[in-house]
């Protein structure tokens, strides 16, 4: 590895002092080959790009026997085998490319990330993202306490392996969850929850994520609201910054709906004071992007950036963060609930989700209490049906009940927005051209769920 | 019937797994949802215990053809397993198209449809085993 080394947030925060947004592709391939084909592709696109390794579906969840398995047979995977491949094949994969110009984030959505975190850190790395409640309740079976546990270890290592200069780096994937129908109240109050977790465990660089949602005004509250909770609960001294995510439900299957949406997460990024953006792709609704694919997105988002001029001052009488609004309220509430049960975030969060105060809408996981629920009003704002056991009111609005055609329009509130042509579906944000548009063949017709 | 719901081992999605929930309840079907990431030894144990008339099986991360096999090798090595139908659809493979061969694999293995995202197809197989009824 090179002997210069910035860390992943000191490079954002750089990045954002030179009025730059960080854009990240989400990208993984089995073959090291073309994973470090992809990583220098990411690093040539003409943006300022942090470079990601998305790790596989089977290592994600633990199987390294059939990780191995597929390795052998020359399987193709759906990301890097990151604890199969040698760390010396990983290390050369990102010999030369990692440098204090360009940080590498491993990806992977582990519910039980310690051999992922002892394999980054054996290949030279040291940021990667996810969290004990983020990347366990809505992706799968394993216990939340297991989750937990598994989490602190993973921070204890990833801490306890710094290289003199480095400064290891967690991202919080709470801001996400399901990817849409949550209020983002919630959103907010776990990136900042499973921030300070991450903190609590010995790590001093973190970022907060935030999801794109259903409406743009609505998801500037909510970034600005999660720049001042993180501002004021974690500890002085932990560097942070806020990632926010292009959305992440049901995509556009046009290449102008996509490029569409695309460039109004890069404005809101822009808007709202976030210093990176993980991007999505016109191929998807399709397949797994290329990397092809990916450098025009990134290339895409950092052009809108440039042309979206500074944010807002957030803090003046009449800035935006002037009174806080409702999705600051709300998160505010849950984070101080969970803090009052106990100061130890990994007894809190665990005890939150079995008292019913934390309770991720639609999420099927046995620890979930299952009885939240969200919609999209009238306005196109995300609101709470039902908030079950949480200590925040759900809205007024009368819900209908959840029927399949109801759920399918709700999760396509987006898509249809974009994918139809109206001039500007970002309800009057003003919107420069789109950078590129690709024509493509016409998407297959049929429904997909995904 | 009484249909039994599960999400492939390594995929974590969930929306549509929420989504064929409520559309096949709406169907009249009786379902029992298992979630995501279910290996096959849960998978099987699930089906002792419930006693489904179809398993559906829906996958969209691109590891459906081969999550898929082992699903359905485990359940046919069972004898009192052999003979529930099974049903698998989505997004089966990460080329984006149906892949003939990974198709014909699975179908030898005992899975009785290997579906893509054609909700009318998953309609139609469930409707010809309902016992005597009119599908709905």
């Amino acid at each position: 590895m090179t002997a210069r080394h910035v860390s992943f947030g000191a490079f954002v925060a750089a990045a954002a002092d030179a009025g730059r947004l960080v854009v990240q592709p989400r990208m993984g391939f089995g073959d090291p080959r073309l994973m470090r084909a992809g990583l220098e592709r990411t690093r040539a696109a003409t943006a300022t790009t942090a470079g990601t390794l998305t790790v596989d579906s089977y290592t994600r969840v633990g199987d390294l026997a059939a990780a191995r398995a597929a390795v052998a047979d020359g399987a193709r995977l759906n990301g890097y085998p990151i604890a199969t491949h040698p760390a010396a094949v990983t290390r050369a994969l990102l010999a030369g490319l990692v440098d204090e110009g360009f940080p590498v984030q491993v990806r992977h959505g582990s519910a039980r990330p310690e051999a992922i975190v002892r394999a980054l850190t054996a290949a030279g790395l040291d940021a990667t993202e996810g969290g004990p409640v983020s990347y366990c309740l809505p992706y799968g079976r394993t216990p939340l306490r297991r989750s937990v546990a598994a989490w602190a270890r993973a921070c204890e290592l990833l801490a306890g392996a710094v290289r003199p200069g480095a400064v290891p780096h967690v991202e919080s994937f709470g801001g996400c969850l399901l990817g849409q129908l949550c209020p983002p109240g919630l959103l907010v109050a776990l990136s900042v929850l499973e921030c300070l977790f991450f903190a609590q465990h010995g790590i001093r660089s973190v970022s907060l994520s935030y999801a794109q949602q259903t409406h743009p005004g609505q998801d500037e509250e909510a970034v600005r609201a999660l720049r001042r909770l993180a501002a004021e609960f974690l500890p002085a001294g932990v560097d942070h910054h806020v990632v926010l995510y292009t959305y992440m439900g049901v995509y556009p299957r046009t290449p102008h709906g996509a490029t569409r949406l695309l460039e109004a997460s890069a404005r809101l990024a822009v808007r709202s004071g976030a210093g990176r953006l993980i991007v999505k792709t016109t191929a998807e609704a399709h397949r797994i992007p290329t990397v092809e694919e990916n450098v025009r997105a990134l290339e895409t988002a950092a052009a809108a950036a440039a042309l979206a001029g500074p944010p807002a001052a957030p803090d003046g009488p009449d800035g935006p963060d002037a009174d806080g609004g409702e999705v600051l309220a709300e998160a505010r509430t849950l984070i101080e609930t969970v803090l009052d049960l106990d100061d130890d975030l990994s007894r809190a969060l665990p005890a939150a989700f079995a008292r019913g105060l934390l309770d991720v809408p639609f999420c099927l996981h046995p620890d979930n209490p299952g009885r939240s629920r969200g919609l999209v009003d009238p306005t196109g704002r995300l609101r709470w049906a039902a908030t079950g056991g949480m200590p925040i009111g759900a809205d007024a609005t009368t819900a209908a009940p959840l029927t399949a055609d109801g759920l399918l329009a709700a999760l396509h509130h987006v898509v249809r927005r974009y994918d139809s042509a109206p001039p500007n579906p970002e309800d009057g944000h003003a919107r420069p051209p789109a950078a590129r548009l690709t024509v493509r063949p016409p998407a297959p017709t049929s429904t997909t769920v995904t | 019937m009484k249909i039994l719901l599960s999400g492939t081992a390594s995929d974590s999605h969930t929306w549509n797994l929420v989504y064929l929930q409520l559309f096949l309840g709406e169907l009249g079907h009786e379902v029992v949802g298992l979630g995501p990431c279910v290996d096959a030894e849960e998978l099987a144990d699930a089906c002792r215990r419930h006693a489904p008339d179809a398993v559906v099986l829906s996958s969209v991360n691109g590891h459906g053809y081969r999550d898929g096999l082992a699903a359905v090798r485990r359940l046919r090595a069972e004898p009192a397993l052999a003979a529930v139908p099974v049903v698998i659809g989505g997004k089966l493979g990460v080329a984006g198209r149906p892949q003939e061969t990974e198709t014909a694999r699975l179908l030898r293995a005992g899975c009785d449809a290997v579906l893509g995202d054609d909700l009318d197809a998953l309609r139609g197989f469930l409707a010809a085993r309902v016992h005597g009824g009119v599908p709905a």
